[in-house]
């Protein structure tokens, strides 16, 4: 699997995704500074987190003007695999490549926390080495992860199987308590329509290796390898 | 370097004021000390001129009450590189590898403005380890905030920590460790002390020594705007009730804009076109200039219409002490000019040539083709004012008996009074904010360990750091209390299995020209040079804040101690958390039961007493070095240096990171049980082992005292006979204070 991982200003966990990848791939992705609208063909784009652009205006909405994303935007179109990894998953929604918005989080301070989150589906290039309803424990960085969509494009979301992990307790059960930022129906992740684009907010590339934060992260990236290669 | 020789006189700029007795005073300039500002110039200073002088000669730039004291601390070891005198220390961590850290305060600014002043205290300290060549690798922080019940108190912590994770983060540094204690001394005087530890190679460290005649001098980063003028001057008095309107004289930080000055030093740094580096710190384009060319021995002129401006109609008095942040000072090799401007364009910052360096050892600053200030470099430094100030030394408290302290009616109730007090209440409230995860290489996390505990990247080592001070014992007794905190953060490093190396002291007491205060100075540096020496643990790095008064009433003395150890293999480290059933409970060290100056004295008693516990340093090694030795065997599982609170209150932290309970009971010849569980002796460790007689064994082989207090196991703390209590309910109490506090409406 080639991938590539795009560098904004204000970028911070480039170095974090790119490290998870060279683990599983044994070989590191490309780095593709925002300026390049024009960079290799790949089989996989990632959109790392971070404060691109220092989160002014608006988290991710300078980013998502970027020559890249203009690109990232037509390969999107023609089903180039994008991951967008929480300032990723702000840029990626910014873009419109993803439906809704991330909102500040309801406490309104930046949480940095292990979390639960429940495996929707396994039935996606980016799942497929979990199980659906398995629960997973990856961190979260942020401060503005509280999705929001507005009834309709929450119920097409919901009913066409677009959501990809959903914030819950370490039992399983998704209710408020596992919820660390007010995310609406406790969405921690989610698919457009080819389930081709996954955003979410937490973590998987901090929970790779078991001195650091465990392995529960791993198998997205494994799985990626295994579907894209 | 036409005009640059001469000494004449500048030229006078329009609206420069006389330069009264009045002004001079306002520089924070005493009468003395302009005359030396006169004998030096020859001539009346211009008011440029006389800024220079008042920032420069400030506490906070000179160290002219502290220096004579700093000398003092021993500051060399085989692995040192580089000890004090440098933007940071530096030290050699084998492979080819060094660790560059440094702590440093923002204590009266976070008071002003906590938001502000705390963010541009972690941007500060960022910036004086990756001037040095350094990949900032961990934040940690120090807090003391005033009580709790005072009505500032709410506003000052959430401004603060909410400033501190809002630069860390956006830089993508993890901050992984630090403390926070209330005490009421800190009311009007909060302690804002931010810690920074960074990896470089060994042959690629950047100093700010210039060189080179004719050779380049460079701005980078930030347009330089009209905040932060006086900041050093600033730091460097008490406090009274108008301080609040000292709020201009605060920095507002941009950690986006220093993310990319990070990004593009550092991009800089791997060629080879720097001859020498300089953040703008405190005092900013004077000091950053100052230093680099009094270092190097040489000359400089500064055109000042040069340096990009965020305003209009700034002037050289302006520019010259604006403390502007995220700002570098570059001196290039000749012809480098385009290869560094392309990469400062690149990252979108300012970059400008905005002089160069010269021999005649004067600071020349130009101004639209003008001379407007020139200055001898040499004697600024050389006659700068040192003060041995009278001190007197604090006299030890007489030793509080054990058996008049009352015992406590209900253990159970006592254990859960400590536990969710302010100091010793969980700070998951705070850590949450920080990103502590982030580069994927934090092993122990806060709470997890006594010291945070990070990869270095690129191999198998841990670098563990810490941060440690319990000014109440420095209060009663500086020497003991000096000592004190040396050998907490001696421990602390010790207790994950880690070698410690050195320290990073950041000195925070009142006014010094109290003789009271200075022999407080005086008395915790006489013990830290005692801990040091003894235990080979010398200070690379520092910063001294003074004049922590408010009307008078100054702070406890708080010498913060920053240290940092390595671990050759990070898989052998432990950490703290109790995780397994049927792990033996060993305690190592001898208790006494010392509950003078104890948490348990205040907090329960209401009393703050006695004389601190004393620190045996000998002994201190010697527990500390079996313990390490053990850790490292693979034979203790989970550590935790008792401290704060002494023996329960270690053990209830043990179980509450994790999540196993444990059955122990006193010893025989424990003494009065509030003594045992409670007393503060230094010196000791709680060990968690798969085989508690083996580890036993060993320790008498060592002549190192221990006892086997109970085993692991459950979901409750019992200390047979006097406590029974659930985990949850414990971890209830232990978690609400900080939210509950913070939530309460002020």
């Amino acid at each position: 699997m080639k991938a590539a991982v795009l560098v904004f200003p204000g970028s911070n966990r480039e170095g974090d995704v790119a490290q998870a990848i060279e683990l599983v791939t044994g070989r590191r992705p490309a780095m593709v500074w925002h300026g390049d609208g024009d960079f290799e063909k790949t089989d996989l784009i990632v959109v790392p987190g971070g404060f691109s652009y220092g989160d002014y205006l608006r988290c991710g909405a300078m980013a998502a003007q970027s020559p890249v994303m203009a690109e990232v935007k037509r390969r999107a179109a023609q089903g180039v695999p994008v991951l967008g990894i929480c300032n990723g998953f702000q840029i990626v929604t910014e873009a419109g490549l993803l439906p809704g918005v991330l909102m500040r989080n309801a406490h309104l301070k930046f949480v940095c926390a292990d979390v639960h989150l429940k495996v929707e589906t396994s039935q996606s290039l980016f799942t497929n080495r979990y199980q659906a309803g398995q629960v997973i424990k990856v961190p979260v960085a942020h401060a503005e992860g509280n999705y929001f969509a507005d009834a309709e494009t929450l119920k097409r979301l919901e009913d066409r199987g677009q959501i990809a992990f959903r914030y819950c307790a370490p039992d399983g059960t998704v209710d408020g308590s596992g919820n660390p930022n007010g995310s609406i129906n406790n969405i921690a992740g989610i698919f457009n329509e080819t389930k081709t684009v996954m955003g979410l907010m937490p973590h998987p590339e901090n929970a790779t290796e078991p001195m650091f934060g465990g392995t529960d992260g791993k198998a997205l990236f494994e799985g990626m390898v295994e579907a894209l290669s | 370097m036409s005009k640059s020789g001469t000494s004449a006189a500048p030229v006078k700029l329009p609206n420069e004021p006389v330069i009264t007795p009045q002004i001079v005073a306002e520089h924070g300039l005493a009468p003395d000390e302009y005359q030396r500002v006169l004998a030096i110039m020859g001539r009346t200073p211009t008011m440029v001129e006389l800024g220079i002088f008042s920032a420069m000669w400030s506490e906070h730039c000179s160290y002219k009450s502290s220096k004579v004291w700093l000398k003092k601390l021993p500051t060399s070891a085989p692995w040192v590189i580089q000890g004090p005198g440098e933007n940071a220390g530096v030290i050699d961590i084998g492979d080819g590898q060094a660790a560059i850290f440094k702590m440093e305060s923002h204590n009266h600014p976070s008071y002003i403005e906590p938001y502000q002043g705390a963010a541009t205290g972690v941007g500060g300290i960022l910036r004086d380890v990756f001037t040095m060549g350094a990949r900032p690798v961990a934040n940690l922080n120090a807090l003391r905030f005033g009580d709790p019940s005072h009505p500032k108190t709410r506003h000052l912590v959430s401004g603060v920590v909410a400033g501190i994770g809002g630069y860390g983060n956006c830089m993508g540094i993890p901050t992984v460790g630090g403390e926070t204690n209330f005490h009421a001394a800190y009311n009007g005087n909060i302690l804002v002390n931010a810690m920074t530890v960074g990896i470089a190679p060994t042959d690629r460290i950047f100093y700010a020594a210039a060189a080179g005649i004719g050779n380049p001098l460079v701005y980078v980063g930030s347009k330089t705007g009209r905040d932060g003028i006086h900041g050093a001057t600033m730091s460097s008095t008490e406090f009274n009730e108008d301080s609040e309107s000292k709020r201009p004289t605060v920095q507002v930080g941009d950690p986006f804009v220093e993310k990319l000055l990070l990004e593009a030093c550092l991009e800089l740094m791997a060629t080879d076109a720097i001859v020498a580096i300089q953040d703008m710190g405190a005092a900013g384009l004077t000091s950053s200039s100052f230093e680099m060319a009094a270092k190097g021995g040489l000359g400089v002129i500064v055109e000042l219409d040069k340096v990009p401006m965020r305003e209009t109609g700034m002037n050289p008095y302006e520019l010259m002490l604006s403390e502007s942040q995220e700002r570098m000072l570059i001196v290039l090799k000749p012809g480098r000019e385009e290869l560094a401007r392309k990469i400062f364009e690149k990252w979108e910052l300012d970059f400008a040539v905005i002089g160069h360096l010269t021999d005649t050892e004067r600071m020349v600053l130009s101004w639209h083709g003008d001379i407007v200030g020139n200055i001898p470099i040499p004697p600024l430094v050389t006659e700068a004012p040192m003060y041995e100030r009278p001190w007197t030394l604090t006299p030890l408290p007489a030793v509080l008996d054990a058996a008049k302290v009352p015992a406590p009616k209900d253990y159970k109730a006592s254990l859960l009074t400590l536990m969710s007090c302010p100091d010793l209440a969980s700070k998951a409230w705070i850590w949450h904010q920080y990103d502590h995860l982030i580069m994927g290489n934090t092993a122990i996390r806060p709470q997890d360990g006594d010291a945070a505990l990070v990869r270095v990247p690129g191999g198998h080592k841990g670098l563990a750091m810490t941060s440690d001070c319990t000014p109440r014992y420095v209060q009663a007794h500086p020497e003991t209390g000096g000592r004190q905190a040396v050998a907490e953060a001696w421990r602390n490093i010790t207790a994950v299995g880690a070698r410690p190396l050195a320290v990073t002291d950041n000195m925070n007491f009142g006014n010094p020209t109290k003789p009271e205060i200075m022999g407080q100075f005086a008395g915790a540096i006489m013990g830290m040079v005692e801990a040091c020496t003894v235990l080979d643990f010398p200070v690379v790095s520092g910063n001294v804040s003074l004049y922590n008064e408010t009307e008078g009433r100054p702070i406890l003395p708080t010498p913060t101690i920053g240290a940092v150890g390595v671990i050759e293999d990070i898989a052998k480290a432990v950490g703290s958390r109790l995780t397994k059933a049927g792990l033996a409970l060993v305690l190592i060290g001898e208790t006494r039961g010392w509950l003078g100056q104890s948490l348990y004295l205040r907090e329960l008693c209401g009393r703050e007493e006695g004389a601190p516990p004393p620190v045996d340093l000998a002994v201190e090694r010697r527990n500390g070095d079996f313990v390490r030795g053990q850790i490292v065997g693979g034979r203790i599982a989970a550590c935790h240096d008792l401290s704060d609170g002494g023996l329960l209150v270690g053990l209830a932290e043990m179980c509450l990171a994790g999540g196993t309970g444990v059955t122990m009971k006193l010893p025989a010849g424990a003494g009065a049980p509030h003594g045992f569980l409670y007393g503060e002796d230094q010196g000791r460790y709680l060990a968690a082992a798969d085989d508690g007689i083996a580890l036993l064994a060993a320790a008498a082989a060592a002549g190192v005292p221990a006892s086997l207090l109970g085993y692991a196991g459950g979901q409750a703390l019992v200390v047979e006979g006097l406590v029974n209590l659930p985990l949850a309910e414990l971890r209830a109490v232990h978690e609400a204070w900080l939210p509950t506090y913070m939530n309460s409406a002020a």
